[in-house]
């Protein structure tokens, strides 16, 4: 068991991989040089040019060479520096890579991995923030694992290498400095397995990549109150382990969905809905989410913050789902 | 059939199913342009040529008589091209293509039956039914699909090729487009990470004239819309008359000769003419009069007919070719039209790799 960063696992997680399999390589921009969040540290030089291929500003050229070289008998794992830059090559993912499958009636398959610097928290402005998982929700074909935790950093990695299927990884660019065991040899985190990250009978928190360290701060502040909360950690929107949150909900008949992608159409909405759907009679209170701003994410710190989810709106909307019971039902 | 199926790719999916594609493979096979020796290469090209223009035309009349489902773009004109291009590939070596791609994946040895039978969607086609005209592909012959966004194969191309170079493999890839896609950023990218990483890819425009509905050189103030940008990437760029199928094969044969030893991609320009519209469903009527017949009288199965004769081949036997190939291509569109239809269940498999669409638990 070593203790590392998030970024040092992203590093040391391709490396086992491509330990493990020739045929893994890497693709994208300013990777000799580490990357400009350090996760591909030390890996040039460890496996030379023929597998860590530095390309130039590319996003189009760079998904659509996974898409082929993953046709070819690879297994590229390609890097969009920030996961805004999906929308300069969202067609290669969207029509191609999702749907090449499903379009040749299985005969081709994409075994490939797209890694990217995700979401907001550090000031980088409304081009650089976003967190666009949900983007990726809407498109059947393509599987999506936002790890939480230097040991999921590896752990989802090492199963999206492996997977057969097209996989996007959203790191979270806020935690790349957080400290965490990652553990020691063949480690992997299947995919579309939630983590209960703390049990609690009071109510269920739902979070995903950054969201989670905040809804186990804000779990910590409830149990101060007396309040016990249920923390999930997703892992994955697809597939989504929506048998983990009804069996959560069924238990504590509460249920807050803290998402960081914009509310007006995030991923918290679906899972609101299923849950609406195939546990309404378990409901003890109208699942509450707290979601990204609606609008484009801003720079100064109290601005940013605004919009932001934050532990502090996870108890309150806590709250709120507890106080629902002092509403007289109607007769 | 021995031709190698490509590394990592398997057939499953729709192959397993209770409807598999026919393996028949009447009419014209990857072996119809391989070996092509000096005494039956001029025949076997236009024998070729008449099978693309039989299949091309039956389309034509099936979507005119709605039995096609969506649309057809078909590759009636186009002909030399892909059996030029086709004729100078081995059977390792790979090919992608564009929504007008039924004659690039006829050339490489998709089973013309499949195809059809997806064409119409009925069981048992290319792809399951779930491709259609835009979509046919036989990864086992080495044609890894027709693409029908403008542009997004190219660097998927570029990947291929690179997958070749890692593995040490010798397979070129032949990467198709028009010249409506040199306007595209995906043409840009991929042609310059082609170059840039020395990749065995050869680029092949087909320049029809036109960008969908609009002529071509009323949007690019080049005279040939990929030739005159590869030099930008420092890509060998060769122009072709795309109606002359020995012409086609010639420059084909040393465009693959070269990314087959390494020294990088090039790309070949083959000037042509789209014989129809843009699809079937397109008249074409903003094209000036006369051109159409103009370019018809360089019909490239006349032209290389004419070329063929004038080099001591029979007339008779090429009067011959047309009329047995139709008589071919009916036959596989009368087994299509008897085939089943295909199950409702299919469309719920083949999102994933353990062949479910399940999303979640």
């Amino acid at each position: 068991m070593a203790e590392l960063t998030y970024r040092e696992a992203v590093a040391a997680g391709l490396a086992r991989e491509m330990d493990r399999d020739p045929t893994v390589v890497l693709i994208g921009e300013d990777l000799r040089a580490g990357g400009v969040f350090k996760t591909t540290k030390g890996l040039f030089e460890r496996f030379g040019p023929v597998r860590v291929r530095d390309t130039p500003i590319s996003e189009q050229a760079i998904v659509g060479a996974a898409m082929g070289a993953a046709m070819g008998g690879l297994r590229p794992v390609a890097e969009i520096m920030f996961s805004d830059f999906y929308a300069t090559c969202w067609d290669g993912v969207v029509n191609e890579i999702a749907k090449a499958r499903y379009m040749s009636a299985g005969r081709l398959t994409l075994p490939l991995v797209i890694r990217s610097a995700n979401g907001g928290g550090i000031g980088f402005g409304a081009q650089h923030s976003q967190a666009t998982e949900n983007w990726a929700m809407c498109v059947p074909g393509l599987k999506i694992a936002c790890p939480s935790t230097p040991g999921d950093a590896v752990g989802l990695l090492a199963a999206a290498v492996r997977s057969d299927d097209p996989v996007l990884v959203f790191e979270h660019k806020a935690l790349y400095g957080v400290r965490g065991e990652v553990p020691d040899g063949d480690h992997v985190v299947p995919l579309g397995r939630a983590g209960v990250r703390r049990s609690g009978a009071d109510v269920t928190l739902v979070g995903l990549a950054a969201t989670v360290p905040m809804c186990l701060a804000a779990a910590a502040d409830l149990a101060a109150a007396g309040v016990e909360a249920e923390v999930i950690d997703l892992r994955c929107l697809v597939p989504l382990d929506a048998a983990t949150v009804l069996e959560s909900v069924g238990r504590t008949g509460r249920l807050v969905v803290v998402e960081e992608n914009p509310g007006q159409l995030g991923w918290g909405a679906a899972v609101a809905a299923l849950v609406a759907e195939e546990a309404f009679g378990d409901l003890r209170a109208p699942v509450l989410r707290v979601s990204g701003g609606n609008v484009p994410l801003p720079v100064a710190k109290e601005l940013e913050a605004e919009v932001s989810p934050s532990a502090a709106k996870v108890v309150a909307a806590v709250h709120r789902a507890l106080d629902h019971r002092r509403v007289a039902p109607v007769a | 059939m021995s031709t190698d199926t490509s590394a990592g790719q398997a057939a499953s999916g729709a192959a397993r199913g209770e409807h598999p594609t026919p393996d028949r493979n009447e009419g014209l096979t990857a072996d119809d342009l391989r070996d092509l020796a000096p005494a039956d290469q001029d025949l076997r090209l236009y024998r070729a040529m008449a099978f693309v223009r039989a299949f091309e035309e039956r389309v034509e009349t099936l979507y005119k008589q709605g039995q096609v489902r969506g649309p057809a773009h078909l590759a009636l004109g186009h002909e030399a091209v892909a059996v030029g291009v086709g004729a100078a590939l081995g059977p390792q070596d790979r090919s992608i293509g564009t929504y007008r791609g039924h004659h690039h994946a006829l050339v490489r040895g998709t089973p013309p039956d499949g195809m059809m039978l997806e064409l119409l969607g009925r069981a048992g086609g290319v792809c399951g039914g779930k491709g259609g005209s835009m979509h046919v592909l036989s990864v086992e012959h080495g044609y890894l699909g027709s693409h029908a966004i403008i542009g997004a194969h190219l660097p998927v191309a570029a990947g291929l090729g690179w997958a070749s170079q890692v593995l040490g493999e010798d397979r070129v890839t032949a990467c198709f487009f028009g010249d409506g896609a040199t306007n595209i950023g995906a043409f840009h990218e991929a042609l310059n990470l082609a170059a840039v990483w020395h990749l065995p890819v050869v680029f092949v425009c087909e320049n029809n004239g036109y960008m969908e509905y609009t002529p071509i050189e009323t949007v690019v103030p080049v005279t040939y819309p990929a030739a005159d940008r590869a030099a930008a990437y420092g890509l060998p760029a060769i122009t072709v008359d795309g109606n002359d199928v020995s012409a086609v094969r010639e420059v084909a044969v040393a465009a693959v000769a070269t990314a087959r030893r390494g020294e990088g991609p090039v790309l070949v320009e083959a000037r042509t003419y789209r014989h129809g519209g843009h699809s079937v469903a397109d008249p074409a009527a903003y094209r000036p009069l006369g051109e159409v017949e103009a370019w018809k009288a360089r019909d490239p199965l006349a032209v290389h007919r004419d070329a063929a004769v004038a080099r001591g081949g029979d007339p008779a036997v090429y009067e011959a070719v047309m009329p047995e190939v139709r008589e071919q291509v009916a036959a596989i569109a009368r087994r299509a039209q008897e085939a089943p239809r295909p199950d409702a269940a299919d469309a719920w498999t083949d999102v994933w790799s353990d062949g479910s669409s399940t999303w979640r638990s």
